[in-house]
């Protein structure tokens, strides 16, 4: 009985004290840390994908509120109704960004880009890029190995094993910028993803002269300027023998797409073109002359 | 019979065309010399379109420090320069020569007649190696030239000479030493001169009894060099190794072998160098293997750089049937050839032609922990968790398992029985890590 006693006291005492000894320590220790940045981060997507550029989404949470304006600052996973409701926690004004999506630039499937060799090597895109170009004759384009694919944590980008290129599926797209960082050809790139999706890009990195690249795939950019001379708003610019539309000036009205010898420029999610009845008759008419 | 204390194989020999003598080969229609090495800055051309060059004449100038100059290997007149798709398939820039005749420089002496005094100075002689566009013919193509003039504080004691010639199949530095030995001992006394050391030890394989014999025969008339032959293991090639397999001393990581004062040149170097500075002949071409087991006629070629690989194949009896892949080098460290239309460089030391069955790579498996990568990897490293560190993106953690010290000889990927791709990983992560760390010092 005695013995149960002394044990209990000496446990308690031992408790009590430490319970006294903690007391203080975490009011002389205690660190103040902003209750909203455990607001903002529970407003956040909870992705952890970096795609802000921060580490984790509870580091893009503890900048937002140490930052005077929310400027510079986008989490593109959650787009722009995660922050306006980040906007108002912090009682901060939102900056509206146009939505972006990734875009694959290459087209050269196994119909347009022949097969040179084959690569029996492990298949991973950075390791067949750091050995040789490519089983094809363009040192630019897609290798088709999957990097993308790995490096996507939204599902969003497989590769199609019939075309051998990466395809992104647009409502799963999150443009984190995790597949831009991981494509060794750097192919990917975040564009706008336009009024109802419809988007114009070159569909092309090859930055070889013409006769060269035309050689190596059907529809490769070629460098002609036709549609740098077309396009009435100034938004292509050709360098280094690579056309390059800017998806800020760029207002979607398709001539270089028409214009294009090789297709290299391609639209997206427009719909199908009115067909003028006049252009078909005078088909029909060379047809049946 | 000494070789190195840590780890290598025994790959098959295969040395299908040892003894066959040096056939020159035919001089091509056009050759595309390029201006880029393996290692190092790009030159920069002085010839333009038109301009009508000979046999010798500089047409790329040094760029930086560790560049080389590169001269035309035959006279006539500069078509373009313009992209050449390199053995791996990207761009890098050349210049297209349509031959002419064959006129060489007058400078040039073309005589058989060995030339054995050399009373030049030290730095007469680094500067006519400099000159001529010498480079290490071993494969990695570093400039002889910066290799001989030590950083300052540091005195080389000791010159090896590299005719250990590792790799399977290739027979080139062999022949080149039963045919033009003494030339090989009198660049060794001129690069011993350069260095000013009094010691220099050619290390030969012992499958290459004839050419040691006929060595040492001919260093009994020359002081301070000496011929060693050593046990057959690859990679004994490497420089670190064969340092440690001639003189015992080990170099530390990430240093280069000046530290424990030795200085290593290959063997068609120094007869590269002898024909440099006694001949005034600049780096315009280079032996070569061509061989295989199914090959119609394998033997050693001396071609003249910027050769299209073809050519020189089509001479020896073009590809073999069921050739699978074409590898430039040696098989254990060469690199597949997308096609044979690519020039030939200085470091190509040969052509290898693999049959199908051998060349497709088999299934992976499972590592099962045997440990036979870490007991062959000549540099003491771990390869199956360099693997699967670069698997997982671990680079720290790469870094600290010391992944830039390996010499991706492939000893590793040889060895193991799970068929893993280890080589591929590791040189993944070495790729990686290297950028981290330039990164990192660029920061600072």
């Amino acid at each position: 009985m005695n013995l149960i006693v002394i044990a209990l006291l000496t446990l308690g005492i031992i408790g009590a004290v430490s319970a006294i000894i903690l007391y203080f320590v975490a009011k002389k220790f205690h660190v103040y840390e902003d209750p909203r940045i455990d607001q903002v981060e529970a407003a956040l997507p909870a992705a952890n994908c970096g795609g802000c550029g921060f580490p984790g989404c509870r580091g893009f949470a503890n900048a937002c509120v140490k930052a005077d304006t929310l400027d510079g600052l986008f989490c593109p996973v959650g787009g722009n109704d995660t922050m306006k409701n980040v906007a108002g926690i912090l009682g901060k004004n939102a900056v509206a960004v146009a939505p972006t999506v990734a875009v694959v630039r290459c087209g050269g499937t196994c119909d347009h880009r022949p097969r040179m060799n084959e690569y029996d090597g492990v298949k991973h895109c950075f390791i067949a890029h750091n050995l040789y170009s490519g089983e094809t004759g363009c040192s630019w384009g897609c290798l088709g190995l999957g990097d993308c694919e790995v490096s996507c944590e939204f599902d969003a980008i497989k590769v199609n094993q019939v075309t051998k290129l990466p395809e992104v599926d647009e409502d799963k797209c999150t443009s984190c910028g995790a597949c831009v960082k991981a494509c060794p050809k750097l192919l990917i790139e975040l564009r706008k993803k336009g009024p109802k999706s419809r988007r114009i890009y070159v569909n092309c990195r090859n930055e070889d002269k013409g006769h060269i690249s035309r050689k190596s795939c059907d529809v490769s950019c070629i460098s002609c300027l036709k549609c740098e001379k077309v396009c009435p708003y100034e938004a292509i610019t050709i360098t280094n023998n690579l056309a390059f539309i800017h998806d800020d000036k760029c207002k979607l009205c398709r001539k270089c797409v028409d214009i294009c010898p090789t297709n290299a420029i391609v639209e997206l999610n427009f719909p199908p073109r009115k067909v003028k009845e006049e252009s078909m008759n005078t088909k029909e008419e060379q047809l049946v002359g | 019979m000494k070789t190195f204390r840590m780890g290598g194989i025994h790959p098959k020999e295969n040395k299908f065309s040892a003894g066959k003598q040096i056939q020159v080969a035919e001089l091509p229609k056009q050759v595309v010399i390029p201006l880029s090495h393996y290692i190092g800055t790009p030159s920069e051309a002085v010839v333009k379109k038109g301009d009508v060059v000979k046999v010798g004449q500089l047409i790329g100038k040094a760029n930086g420090l560790i560049s080389a100059n590169v001269h035309s290997s035959v006279s006539g007149k500069v078509n373009k320069i313009d992209v050449q798709l390199d053995a791996t398939g990207y761009k890098r820039s050349a210049v297209y020569i349509d031959v002419d005749g064959d006129e060489w420089l007058e400078t040039i002496d073309r005589s058989t007649e060995i030339k054995r005094e050399c009373n030049l100075s030290k730095e007469e002689i680094i500067r006519k190696i400099q000159d001529a566009g010498i480079v290490g013919l071993g494969g990695a193509t570093f400039p002889t030239h910066v290799k001989l003039s030590p950083p300052p504080g540091k005195k080389a004691n000791i010159l090896i000479i590299n005719a250990v010639e590792c790799e399977s199949y290739l027979t080139c530095d062999h022949q080149l030493m039963l045919e033009k030995g003494e030339e090989i001992l009198v660049g060794t006394t001129i690069l011993m001169k350069a260095l000013e050391v009094n010691r220099a030890v050619i290390g030969i394989e012992n499958n290459k009894k004839d050419a040691i014999v006929h060595l040492q025969q001919l260093a009994k008339n020359f002081k301070g060099i000496k011929v060693e032959a050593l046990k057959v293991r690859y990679p004994q090639g490497g420089e670190k190794q064969l340092i440690d397999a001639i003189i015992r001393r080990q170099v530390p990581s990430g240093r280069i072998p000046i530290e424990v004062g030795a200085v290593v040149q290959n063997v068609g170097t120094t007869y590269a160098v002898y024909e440099a500075v006694q001949k005034n002949k600049p780096m315009i071409e280079r032996v070569m293997t061509i061989s295989g087991k199914t090959a119609p006629n394998p033997g050693n070629y001396l071609v003249r750089l910027g050769t299209y690989l073809a050519s020189v194949v089509d001479q020896a009896g073009g590809i073999p049937e069921g050739t699978g892949k074409i590898v430039g080098g040696g098989p254990m460290m060469g690199r597949s050839l997308m096609n044979l239309n690519v020039p030939m460089a200085k470091g190509s030391s040969g052509v290898v032609f693999i049959r199908k069955e051998e060349s497709v790579r088999k299934p992976v498996k499972n590592c099962i922990r045997c440990a036979k990568c870490v007991t062959v990897c000549p540099m003491g490293l771990e390869p199956f968790l360099l693997m699967s560190q670069s698997e997982r993106n671990m680079w720290d953690e790469m870094e600290d398992n010391c992944t830039m010290d390996c010499i991706e000889c492939g000893s590793c990927s040889y060895t193991c029985p799970s068929n893993r791709p280890l080589l591929d990983y590791i040189r993944f992560g070495k790729t990686t890590v290297g950028g981290i760390i330039r990164n990192r010092a660029t920061k600072k």
